[in-house]
């Protein structure tokens, strides 16, 4: 990716907490960090990858982005408009530009709408085509992403789980986005799709410019569809870099430790797990300094 | 000599449709001994899941098991009464699902949720259960249990959800696991803590784990032996090794090669299977995999029998016939045990 294509997404010192639930005794008891002071930018065309520890924050970061939440602190800037601040009158077109692929193809997808429906959904509320038009737009989706006009008037349970991401990914683009949050959109994938899917979100950004944030657990996978990656842990990025140096040259132990526990597809390889127990306290986070062009890391 | 824990002959599973009947299995033979680990990969809607839940007598209506036997220790399972059934499940039998979300309650504390399974299988006290829970919950790897028992599904992340569903199937020490892409939505580190646990479930010699998944790195580092799916039917089957050193059909060979490679990196295109599965509410009378595979010959129009590669090792390709004796058919041995039932 060029340098020089302009920041679509900025996102600065993003914060959001969630009120725990009380404790034992009935008591509220503070607040969970979820995502606690997050900043990177995203360039047009490009795609940047989250990975990180379960329950770090990413799914957080990424509805954030969607602005499906109001923040705790901090602020996101689409396009160089500041997104924090606004209501959901002028979030509007927003709301169109930014789109989303979930994680859970089994409940993102409502259950008592057909495929036509699902997918036409989203232009009905954007206003794109209508009648027949719509049906066109919608059968021809479909077959962009590997489906079939047949199945127009199918539901979700009728689908195994490789086909409804597939349904997710052609409502996602339905209404022509410029910037899609995917959050885990091949998990639930074998790797074949899997393969067929990342090749079409690529054929699809090189087609429409498109811009992705793609979180994912699959880190082979995350490093070839990735120009950078951040590394998340306990709400807080500890490490930022371009893919193949991030792999080649991690520098935060938590990074190493993650790194050293993908499990490689032969029986007998051996593997060298590193063990990370050295857990940051809250309070003792570390800043990202850069350390080498591009690469970023918080360590002490 | 190893004991028989599950066999599955001639399995088939079709849910009826407007358009008519998806055939989501269509003859499906297996079986599972104490201290296996069997891997059950291949494409997405290829059947593993329903074969799974046929296993644990969850196919609803619309969906019917049209044929075949389930055994479990040499009992035939298929004819249980629904009661003697469900209490098998869970007991003796539990399943970790692929969706966490639609199984849990999101109504429902998660400790609750926890406490009522546990109590249900284990017949312990209120609050005896609630500190098995939240020892299962420490274990699974979820920080702070004493408060996260109190929260609701939603306040989970999807990891912290699966790993629930886990610690859930975890708790009543099973004799056969079945797990339906447990560690899909954790990150790799937990993932190793999660697998450690199977193995350790394994560490008793009576004991089997199913471990339905994609990640080829999972099977190939915890699985003993692997089953190779598409379109309803099993196309390969035999030892991790057999799979990742010497596999014979095309489509294992295909979901092999789709594995993005670790060194280099790049941008290169991944080496997708190109095409789509066959279509179950018509399914093709031959081979499967024939209108997407390199190989494909006059005679694929034909559906294979099951060659006999090596012990424990089989392939349902015509590419074998020259080199290989095909094996007895599957459903004869069906007929043949109906017969003495
Ligand atoms: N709606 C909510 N209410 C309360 N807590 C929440 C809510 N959503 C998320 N959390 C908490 O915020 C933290 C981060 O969750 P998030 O879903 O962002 O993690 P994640 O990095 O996406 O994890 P995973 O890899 O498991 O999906 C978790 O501790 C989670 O329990
Ligand atoms: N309730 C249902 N009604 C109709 N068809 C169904 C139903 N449940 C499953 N099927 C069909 O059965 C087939 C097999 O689905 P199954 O869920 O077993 O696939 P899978 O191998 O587990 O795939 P994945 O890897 O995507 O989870 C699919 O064609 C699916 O559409
Ligand atoms: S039987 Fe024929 S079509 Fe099927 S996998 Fe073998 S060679 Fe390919
Ligand atoms: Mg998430
Ligand atoms: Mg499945």
């Amino acid at each position: 990716m060029s340098n020089d294509s302009k920041i679509l997404v900025d996102v600065r010192n993003l914060k959001k907490h969630f009120v725990k639930s009380k404790d034992l005794l009935g008591r509220p008891s503070g607040v969970l960090k979820a995502v606690d002071g997050v900043s990177f930018q995203i360039r047009q065309g490009e795609t940047f990858g989250l990975v990180g520890e379960s329950g770090s924050g990413k799914s957080t970061v990424g509805r954030c982005l969607l602005r499906l939440y109001d923040y705790t602190a901090g602020e996101v800037r689409f396009d160089g408009q500041n997104i924090s601040s606004l209501d959901e009158k002028q979030l509007k077109p927003f709301r169109r530009k930014i789109q989303s692929i979930f994680q859970d193809p089994y409940s993102s997808l409502n259950p008592g709408m057909n495929v036509l429906e699902l997918i036409g959904e989203p232009m009905n509320i954007h206003g794109l085509y209508s009648g027949d038009e719509r049906k066109e737009a919608v059968a021809a989706l479909l077959e962009r992403v590997g489906l079939k006009r047949e199945h127009l008037y199918r539901y979700p349970h009728e689908f195994s789980g490789g086909q409804r991401q597939r349904i997710s990914i052609a409502r996602a683009l339905s209404v022509r986005p410029d910037f899609v949050v995917c959050d885990e959109p091949i998990s639930a994938l074998d790797v074949s799709v899997q393969a067929q899917v990342v090749n079409m979100l690529e054929d699809l950004q090189a087609e429409f410019g498109l811009t992705y944030l793609f979180i994912a657990h699959d880190l082979s996978m995350v490093r070839h569809i990735s120009d950078r990656i951040g590394v998340m842990y306990k709400g807080r990025l500890v490490e930022v870099a371009d893919s193949d140096e991030l792999y080649d040259n991690p520098l935060h132990p938590y990074t190493q430790a993650l790194l050293s526990a993908i499990p490689v597809p032969d029986p007998h390889a051996v593997s060298e797990r590193i063990v990370w127990t050295d857990a940051i306290a809250e309070g003792e986070a570390h800043e990202l300094r850069e350390v080498s062009p591009g690469h970023f890391v918080a360590l002490p | 000599m190893t004991e028989r824990l599950l066999s599955v002959d001639g399995l088939r599973v079709s849910f009826r449709t407007r358009d008519g009947d998806n055939q989501a299995v269509r003859g499906v033979s297996f079986h599972i001994d104490a201290g296996e680990t069997v891997g059950i990969v291949g494409e997405s809607g290829s059947g593993k899941s329903v074969t799974a839940k046929a296993i644990m007598s969850l196919i609803q209506p619309p969906g019917e098991i049209i044929a075949g036997s389930i055994e479990f220790r040499g009992e035939r399972l298929n004819d249980l009464p629904e009661k003697t059934w469900r209490k098998l499940r869970g007991n003796r039998i539990s399943m970790v699902f692929q969706d966490p979300m639609t199984s849990l309650n999101p109504v429902k504390r998660i400790g609750d949720q926890m406490t009522e399974v546990i109590r249900r299988h284990r017949g312990l006290k209120a609050d005896e259960a609630l500190a098995e829970a939240i020892r299962l919950l420490r274990e699974v790897g979820i920080a702070d249990p004493e408060r996260r028992v109190r929260q609701y599904p939603h306040e989970f992340s999807g990891g912290m959800r699966q790993r629930v569903m886990i610690a859930m199937a975890l708790s009543c020490s099973p004799e056969l696991l079945i797990a339906d892409e447990p560690t899909t939505a954790l990150d790799v580190t937990i993932q190793a803590q999660i697998l450690e646990l199977f193995k350790q479930l394994k560490a008793n010699p009576d004991t089997a784990v199913a471990l339905i998944t994609h990640d080829l790195g999972v099977v190939a580092q915890v699985c003993t032996r692997v089953i190779v799916m598409y379109g309803g039917m099993i196309m390969e089957e035999g030892t991790v090794e057999d799979i990742f050193y010497r596999a014979q059909h095309p489509y294992t060979l295909g979901l092999l090669r789709s594995v993005p490679k670790r060194a280099g990196g790049g941008r290169e295109r991944l080496i997708a299977i190109e095409g789509t599965p066959p279509d179950l509410l018509d399914p093709p009378p031959g081979c499967p995999f024939m209108e997407r595979c390199p190989h494909a010959m006059a005679k694929c129009a034909e559906l294979p029998p099951m060659f006999h590669i090596g012990p424990g090792h089989r392939s349902l390709c015509w590419l074998a016939e020259d080199d290989h004796p095909p094996e007895k058919s599957a459903s004869g041995d069906v007929r043949h045990k109906e017969a003495t039932l």
